[in-house]
């Protein structure tokens, strides 16, 4: 996906201007990059409003409910916002590669890797201190994670192999592999209705953000997403890796190691998704289980599409859809939808955020280039 | 049934056919609508929701008029909507089909969770299926060629295609805009129709795997129905080489690796049940590097085809 490409030519061909031209001009580019998007989701939760009044159901009732649900007290937004924790990193697994040009969708397979591996490492060390035990949690997971996504960017870039579709199929396989690993040779014999590995305790839990009942794995996403941002805007790795978007054979004539950029963001990219899984199991779960696999990677690849791959926008957009997500229960409760009521309203806005692409430089109001051409 | 072991071993190879020809029914109809599709020129990845839904929507039609066939029906008119409406969207300047596709996997399934709750209880009737296996005294034989009427169409459909592809006007059509858009619109052809409409069948057929899967085997609607079918019925596509003859041989492979887990669970092999669930998706990885090649593109592909540019 290459976003920032059509920028990159724009601002080059456009006229150098100065002043208040210049300034107008700046704004007008950077607010198309916000007022599509924004726009695409009202239309949207138009269509879907349509979709409830022809149910007969109230979209009055919904938007308001799902409010409440997400974001209307302080509990419902703790509630929120740990949901959102897990959504920034696996939208960081879709969202870095995207930069690559990559479409990898499958971080739900290293998410619950790195989960099972994060319990198996830190099972072991329990009685160490606890930086020791969570520090090797932590390694254990994003390494896992890593490793897992890292192989499907070596497979695409030597072997050829199309990489959505190996990293779903590494997802349906890596969920088969942990729940092998959670009902065989990691189980712990006590538990019974719900096989699980030993739970690392309570006294190593990562502990709740004070004054909030969200844990720190929140912090720890919006630090990974900034650190993101910073690596693809700020750093000589993140514009060749925009290059080799952009166009390969560019980033190749160009002596660029087009390889080791795809591997070492793919196992970057995984090495968040895993890390997310062992927050999952340090802060959410205490244990290892099938429960790893909720779903969140793949409402991450919706949320990193929402934020067209800019690791800064990952956070607002992560916290709509884990309130979005948080809301589902009420909704269910109070107005007699299913839950797959939710999953409808995200399917639908992801279609209508992927039709807004063929927007982008069609309105004269945000394309100096276009205010030249009606000049002359 | 019996005890298995009663005819020793024997009972794992018959218990794969049996499984193969039950599992690849719904691999054959959606790689089939996958390869009219990519022959176009176009993927569509939306086929495990088109896939989802239309076992949805065939179970229910098949609970509501009590006819099984209605049901497949509904199910292959639902797929070719999913199919338009990919197909419809993807002609805009810089939609990416692969991610539309995505979408519509995530929005075909939740529609058929948000209206299939109702569904989840009620009982079906079930396709009928043609006792192939009269022949036998055996029992393990008579229930591995009980052979449901969609395989048979299924192979009927593929030798059809097969033939259709290399000698039918519409054939050639759907080749050359899938080989290059220029070459078509020189003939005076418009790609973006033709990829409309080869995306719809498309989606029909994978609708029809959908609702044999809620129809047939396993039989009933439920939300864990599909495990990923309409997702490798793509990279079959790419093994068989868009070849159709190629997608039924590939189908059998793959709903004989499916079979493999039960059928040794069948003779008390239970070790390891995890493992040979995820069977169908090694191999379909492993065939996938094993075909895939970094230089040179792959034989047989449509030019014009996102995924192996």
């Amino acid at each position: 996906m290459a976003d920032t490409t059509p920028d990159v030519i724009a601002a080059a061909s456009a006229p150098a201007r100065a002043g208040y031209g210049a300034f107008v001009e700046q704004v007008a580019r950077k607010s198309e990059a916000i007022v599509i998007p924004v726009g695409a989701v009202i239309v949207g939760l138009a269509i879907y409003s349509v979709f409830l009044l022809c149910l007969g159901k109230s979209p009055l009732d919904f938007l308001s409910l799902m409010y409440r649900g997400g974001f209307g007290s302080s509990f419902s937004i703790d509630n929120s916002l740990t949901r959102a924790s897990p959504l920034l990193l696996t939208a960081l697994c879709v969202a870095l590669p995207a930069r690559l040009g990559l479409v990898v969708i499958g971080g739900e397979g290293a998410l619950v890797l790195g989960g099972v591996a994060a319990a198996a490492a830190g099972v072991p060390l329990l009685g160490q201190p606890y930086p020791v035990v969570i520090g090797a949690m932590a390694v254990a997971g994003a390494l896992t994670g890593a490793i897992w996504i890292g192989i499907i960017g070596a497979l695409r870039h030597y072997r050829g192999v199309n990489e959505t579709i190996s990293s779903l199929l590494m997802a349906y396989i890596g969920i088969a592999l942990m729940n092998q690993l959670v009902e065989g040779p990691l189980r712990d014999p006590a538990s019974l209705n719900k096989p699980s590995t030993y739970s690392i305790g309570d006294a190593y839990m990562i502990p709740n953000i004070p004054g909030m009942d969200v844990h720190w794995g929140l912090v720890v996403g919006i630090i990974a997403c900034i650190a993101c941002w910073f690596l693809i805007e700020k750093t000589t790795w993140g514009f060749a890796a925009r290059i080799s978007g952009g166009n390969v054979r560019a980033a190749q004539i160009q002596g660029l190691a087009v390889g080791r950029l795809i591997v070492g963001f793919t196992a970057l990219a995984g090495g968040f998704a895993g890390l997310a899984g062992m927050i999952e199991v340090a802060a959410v779960q205490g244990n290892a289980n099938a429960s790893l696999a909720a779903g969140y990677g793949y409402t991450g690849i919706l949320v990193a599409f929402l934020a067209r791959h800019n690791p800064l926008a990952i956070i607002p957009v992560a916290i709509l859809l884990g309130g979005i997500d948080a809301s589902g229960g009420l909704l269910q409760r109070r107005m007699d939808l299913p839950d797959a009521a939710v999953l409808v309203l995200e399917g639908l806005l992801f279609i209508v955020i992927l039709f807004s692409d063929t927007l982008y430089g069609r309105f004269k109001l945000f394309n100096p280039d276009l205010w030249e051409r009606n000049r002359t | 049934m019996s005890d298995p072991t009663a005819i020793g071993l024997w009972g794992v190879p018959l218990a794969i056919l049996g499984g193969a020809i039950r599992v690849s029914t719904p691999f054959i109809f959606v790689s089939l609508g996958e390869t009219i599709t990519e022959r176009s020129g176009r993927i569509n990845l939306g086929l495990e929701g088109t896939l989802v839904f239309g076992a949805m929507i065939g179970y229910a039609i098949a609970v509501i008029t009590g006819s099984p066939w209605l049901g497949v029906g509904a199910a292959a008119v639902a797929g070719s909507c999913f199919g338009l409406f990919h197909g419809w969207i993807c002609k805009f300047p810089k939609v990416n089909d692969i991610a539309i596709g995505i979408a519509l996997m995530q929005f075909g399934t939740g529609l058929a969770f948000f209206f299939g709750k109702p569904f989840i209880q009620p009982v079906a009737p079930h396709l009928p299926a043609i006792p192939l296996g009269w022949w036998s005294s055996l029992p393990q034989v008579r229930a591995a060629l009980d052979v449901n009427a969609l395989f048979l169409i299924g192979i009927v459909i593929a030798f059809a295609l097969h033939w259709a592809f290399k000698n039918t006007k519409v054939g050639l059509i759907v080749r050359v805009v899938g080989d290059s858009s220029d070459a078509a619109r020189a003939m005076g052809l418009n790609p973006n129709t033709v990829r409309l409409l080869a995306t719809a069948v498309g989606g029909a057929l994978a609708a029809i795997g959908g609702a044999y899967l809620s129809l047939y085997y396993p039989g009933a609607w439920t939300e864990q129905i599909s495990s990923g079918q309409g997702l490798m019925a793509v990279a079959l596509v790419i093994f068989a080489r868009w070849n159709p003859l190629g997608c039924f041989l590939a189908a059998l492979l793959f709903g004989g690796a499916g079979a493999l887990g039960p059928a040794l669970q069948s003779v008390g092999v239970t070790q390891g049940y995890y493992l040979f669930y995820a069977a169908p998706y090694v191999l379909t990885l492993i065939i996938m590097i094993a075909t895939s090649s970094r230089t040179r593109s792959l034989t047989g592909a449509p030019g014009e085809l996102s995924i192996t540019k």
